[in-house]
């Protein structure tokens, strides 16, 4: 893609200078059944324009009519974030032309948001834990999908023509905003991307979302400024849409952080504007401007009444959240033994919710660990990949660990299987059979290896004979050459005791 | 002219029953008279869509039930068979819904709004759909996209808008029934000025899903009739809660036949009627005055206390309802751009990009109208002016509010012209939309408050009809019923007949129509 290079300070470089101030806006599409505001199904990645009814489709004559579970919802995650619950709150139009948007305008909550005034904690890689007060979490309908197609780049610029698909068209979201954000300093990318990870596992947790940031379920919108260290007032902000993974989030404040130091030491001033993050580039572009004044022509929605929450229905949901996060770690930590360096670090990389479903399905906590934080843990680094997109499955996992337990493999063919279930080559036991890399355990065809192993190295049968068994590890060397790694080596130090007259 | 469409829906329905007429003897006199006098050079043109052979088909469908009698014959719906003309705002599957619009020419729902099933569920069969201004939006019809409808009293006339084809199919004996919606006088003004009976129900009386929105808070879908009996069988059967209207209220309809039913005895005993002070005099027409006057001294003799209110914010009503109804409509009209439905037109030069064809379309589908309600209503709710026009307006509205809670602690019904005038002539306030605007003064209080409004034939000025409004409180429909009946049977004991009688004979001949 042809772009215009920014100019960039070094990260480091420019927190000297200067502090960030963020702000998040998170959208959480909701897991209800149907749409915010219509019958249709709420199923991602059906045949395009199959889950619609006239109401999504904004047809004449339409009325919505709000989902209640979605309002059920969006109060559950209020609560979850600590907010106030509103006694009273309704729906408005915020109007703009775009053709993902059926009525031309979208029913969304504006000047009484359902949940207000929340905070989270945000416990950081080094212990410290941060506090992120909540400003509101809104309801509101998602838009449609477009896709531009023809020209070079898939947007909308230069494209022939643009195909647009309803399906998504009105799937209930809650939009969680935060208040300014400031004093996070060289952790700004961090918390960045923590905050988010907090807000998906919430969620998740919740079981109102599906969760899955590489499906937009959870997307994020990162506002960024700086200001000179000791300054009063805000820098000019800019709002990088639609970051969708947790890594990226990191990247892209990183990034805007960078790059804003750059234009500030230039002497000039940093636009009001959207900017697109490119995952491939990791790099920002100018999206439209965007200015205070932008004039959606709010009014409240006339089709809707308002929403009434009683305290009881309030406490009713209350009394349906799960265990609040920080709870939860103390209570997994304890259950699995880790330490806290070694916990901090589970929950640092995301991978809490693999663990645990790791061992509910039959490994030990250790194992788990071994697996989650070791090589998975590489092959995501060595992909630039979150874990989660890796296509690893607690079940994966499950199934490799099993299959070493019953020796037909080993842990360093294990390690190669694993490559080729990220490769999505298939399940582990469709890639041992597919690929033949059963552990060699048949004692004919390990004899034969391991006597001409004995016969090459006679000095070395010499030492075992004299007692120095550690020296067998040096037989072992040309017997996996000579099984192509696939020896079990258990097996294999057995056969050479045996046949050497050795009490093993 | 052919017996049978001179009945009133409930005379018709009777002799249905009684096996004297079939639906589709019936439905084929209202499809004779609709090619008589419908389509000519001056013709009515209350059709914009004859829906000839559904219509046909379900009244054999209700005749073959009546015919086989038992059980099914036994539940049909006392109006079964009786036909009924529908506003083309109101969508409906299988005949196109235009709103009177270039836009949706063409265009085919493919949902049936929550009155049509329910018309449907009951079996009347439908003639077909009416004309009116674009989306809805004029007092004359005159603003149609297909061009105005004549009033059958004098076909130089306007017949009232916007819905001025449902009361002219119904003046002219084309429709015993017609489903009109109103949205500042839209049923209630083209029934006083075609000497008809139109009711604007409560707010959230009768479903508005499937009515193409013209301004949310304001609309509602309600019955137009020749009696006030025939528009309460009417306005039962499509009243009710609607879980697919969240504005719907959550409640039974209320007794409406059984009050008209008691109406019409004459007795106006203990009924306080209150005269809106404001809805009077300066700017009504003497002739309008004269048989506002008339009535009541009609119901003042048969009993009911006659008390004067008054409603000091109603001089606000007007302005205030334009602001509200335009922001309403910026917003409501935004959907159509071409983009899923309805006409789409491409710029004729320059780039293909979604906002040309979208303006494009906009600009070539939408009439001036419609164009000039969009244009005020997005000034309206822009930033800076919201405050100023929008929120000014709505705190009109609750002081408006607060004037009928007065004038209902005083009164049991409200009484007023129903239209300042008479019909005009086509073409005279074309282009006056403010003088336009004025004929809604006395029948936009009732929209801005939610509370229903019937307009019934108070007589004629000058051989044009003029019309008498009741308006009661919210929910309380059933009142508008019995006094509407009452006055009905008081004056049309004083005119020896109904006042339709007095209209002049339509034909081929005077519509330049086909024999």
């Amino acid at each position: 893609m042809a772009m215009h290079q920014e100019e960039l300070v070094d990260f480091d470089v420019a927190l000297e200078k200067y502090d960030p101030v963020l702000g998040f806006e998170v959208h959480v599409e909701l897991n209800t059944k149907t749409k915010m505001f219509s019958s249709a199904p709420n199923v991602f990645g059906d045949t395009p324009n199959t889950n619609v009814t006239p109401v999504c489709l904004g047809l004449p004559g339409v009325l919505p009519v709000v989902n209640k579970t979605a309002v059920e919802y969006a109060i559950m995650i209020g609560l979850a974030l600590n907010c106030k619950i509103a006694e009273r709150c309704g729906f408005a139009r915020k109007n703009y032309f775009y053709p993902d948007t059926p009525k031309n305008f979208q029913t969304s909550q504006y000047d009484d948001p359902v949940a207000y005034d929340g905070w989270i904690d945000i416990e950081l890689s080094d212990g410290e834990v941060f506090r992120v007060e909540i400003e509101r979490a809104h309801m509101e309908e998602d838009a449609g999908k477009l896709t531009h197609m023809g020209g070079a780049t898939g947007r909308i610029q230069g494209a022939d023509y643009s195909l647009v698909d309803y399906n998504r068209s009105g799937v209930p979201l809650v939009e969680i905003v935060t208040k300014t954000i400031e004093g996070a300093g060289k952790r700004a990318p961090e918390l960045a991307k923590a905050y988010v990870a907090a807000i998906r596992e919430i969620v998740k947790a919740l079981d109102v979302s599906d969760a899955k940031m590489e499906r937009g379920n959870v997307r994020c919108d990162a506002n960024v400024s700086l200001m000179l260290k000791g300054a009063e007032k805000f820098g000019t902000r800019t709002e990088t849409k639609n970051v969708n993974s947790l890594r990226a989030v990191d990247h892209a404040v990183r990034f805007e952080i960078e790059r804003h130091a750059a234009v500030l030491n230039s002497g000039a001033a940093i636009v009001q504007e959207t900017r697109h993050w490119h995952e491939d580039t990791r790099t920002t572009t100018s999206g439209r401007p965007k200015s205070d004044a932008d004039d959606y022509r709010y009014f409240p929605e006339p089709d809707l009444v308002p929403i009434i929450t009683t305290p009881e229905w309030i406490e009713e949901l209350r009394a349906r959240l799960p265990e609040p996060p920080a709870e939860r770690r103390k209570r997994l930590q304890a259950a699995w033994g880790y330490s806290d360096a070694e916990f901090r670090d589970v929950v640092n990389a995301g991978v809490t919710e693999q663990i645990e479903e790791t061992i509910a399905a039959g490994t030990t906590a250790a194992v788990a660990r071994k697996w989650w934080m070791g090589e998975i843990a590489r092959l995501a680094n060595n992909a630039d990949k979150d874990v989660a997109d890796l296509g690893v499955t607690p079940a994966t996992i499950v199934e490799l660990n099993s299959l070493i337990g019953a020796k037909k493999i080993n842990d360093k063919i294990a390690r190669q299987v694993l490559e080729f279930v990220v490769a999505g080559e298939g399940t582990p036991s469709e890639i041992v059979e597919k690929r033949s890399l059963a552990v060699v355990n048949d004692d004919a065809a390990l004899g034969a290896a391991i006597d001409a192993a004995m016969e090459a190295m006679p000095d070395v049968v010499a030492k075992v004979k004299g007692g120095k068994l550690q020296a067998i590890g040096a037989l072992m060397g040309p017997v996996m050459k000579a099984t192509r790694g696939q020896a079990d080596a258990g097996r294999v130090r057995e056969l050479v005791l045996e046949k050497l007259g050795i009490e093993g | 002219m052919n017996q049978i469409i001179q009945l009133s829906a409930t005379e018709l329905a009777a002799k249905l029953r009684a096996g004297e007429i079939t639906s589709v003897e019936a439905v084929q006199a209202h499809l004779d008279r609709i090619a008589e006098i419908d389509g000519g050079e001056r013709g009515v043109h209350a059709f914009l869509h004859v829906n000839t052979d559904e219509a046909l088909a379900v009244a054999a469908e209700v005749d073959a039930i009546r015919a086989a009698g038992g059980a099914e014959a036994e539940a049909l719906h006392p109006l079964a068979g009786v036909p009924i003309a529908i506003k083309d705002l109101i969508v409906t599957k299988g005949q196109p819904t235009t709103a009177a619009s270039k836009m949706l020419e063409g265009w085919m729902s493919p949902y049936d709004a929550t009155v049509i099933s329910k018309i449907r569920a009951a079996k009347l069969p439908m003639l077909g759909k009416t004309n009116l201004d674009e989306f809805a939006m004029g007092s004359s019809t005159e603003h149609s996209a297909y061009g105005p409808t004549r009033n059958p009293w004098d076909l130089d006339r306007i017949p009232g808008g916007s819905g001025g084809g449902s009361a002219a199919a119904v003046a002219s004996f084309e429709a015993p029934l017609a489903l009109g919606t109103d949205t500042g006088g839209s049923i209630r003004q083209p029934g006083a000025v075609t000497g008809t009976v139109g009711v604007k129900p409560t707010y959230g009386g009768v479903s508005r899903y499937g009515a193409i929105a013209m301004a949310s808070s304001l609309d509602q879908i309600g019955p137009v009739a020749r009696t006030v009996l025939d528009s309460a069988y009417l306005h039962e059967l499509i009243g009710g809660h609607d879980p697919a209207d969240s504005t719907s209220l959550n409640e039974q309809v209320p007794a409406l036949i059984a009050a008209a039913e008691q109406g019409a005895t004459g007795d106006m005993t203990g009924v306080r009627v209150g005269v809106i002070k404001e809805l009077q005099g300066e700017g009504y027409e003497a002739g309008v005055q004269a048989r506002f006057d008339e009535s009541l001294e009609a119901l003042r003799a048969a009993g009911a206390e006659i008390v004067e209110v008054s409603c000091p914010n109603f001089k606000y009503a007007l302005a205030a309802y334009y602001l509200i109804m335009p922001s309403e409509v910026s917003s409501n009209l935004a959907k159509f751009d071409g983009v899923r439905f309805g006409t789409r037109v491409l710029p004729e030069e320059g780039p293909l990009t979604i906002e040309r064809v979208m303006g494009a379309t906009r600009a070539a589908g939408f009439g001036e109208e419609v164009k000039r309600r969009i244009i005020l209503g997005t000034y309206a709710l822009s930033a800076g002016y919201y405050d100023a026009y929008y929120g000014s307006a709505q705190k009109v509205r609750t002081l408006i509010q607060r004037d009928f809670d007065a004038a209902f602690a005083l009164a049991d019904v409200l009484i007023s012209p129903t239209s300042p005038n008479v019909a005009f002539e086509l073409g005279s306030k074309i282009d006056d939309p403010l003088s336009m605007y004025l004929n809604d003064v006395a029948t936009i209080p009732a929209n801005m408050a939610g509370i229903p409004g019937i307009t019934v034939p108070g007589g004629l000025s000058e051989g044009l009809p003029v019309g008498i409004q009741f308006l009661a409180p919210a929910r309380e429909d059933a009142r508008l019923y019995r006094v509407g009946a009452a006055l009905e049977k008081l004056l049309e004991d004083s005119w020896g007949g109904r006042l339709l009688d007095q209209a002049p004979e339509l034909s081929a001949t005077t519509t330049g129509g086909v024999a």
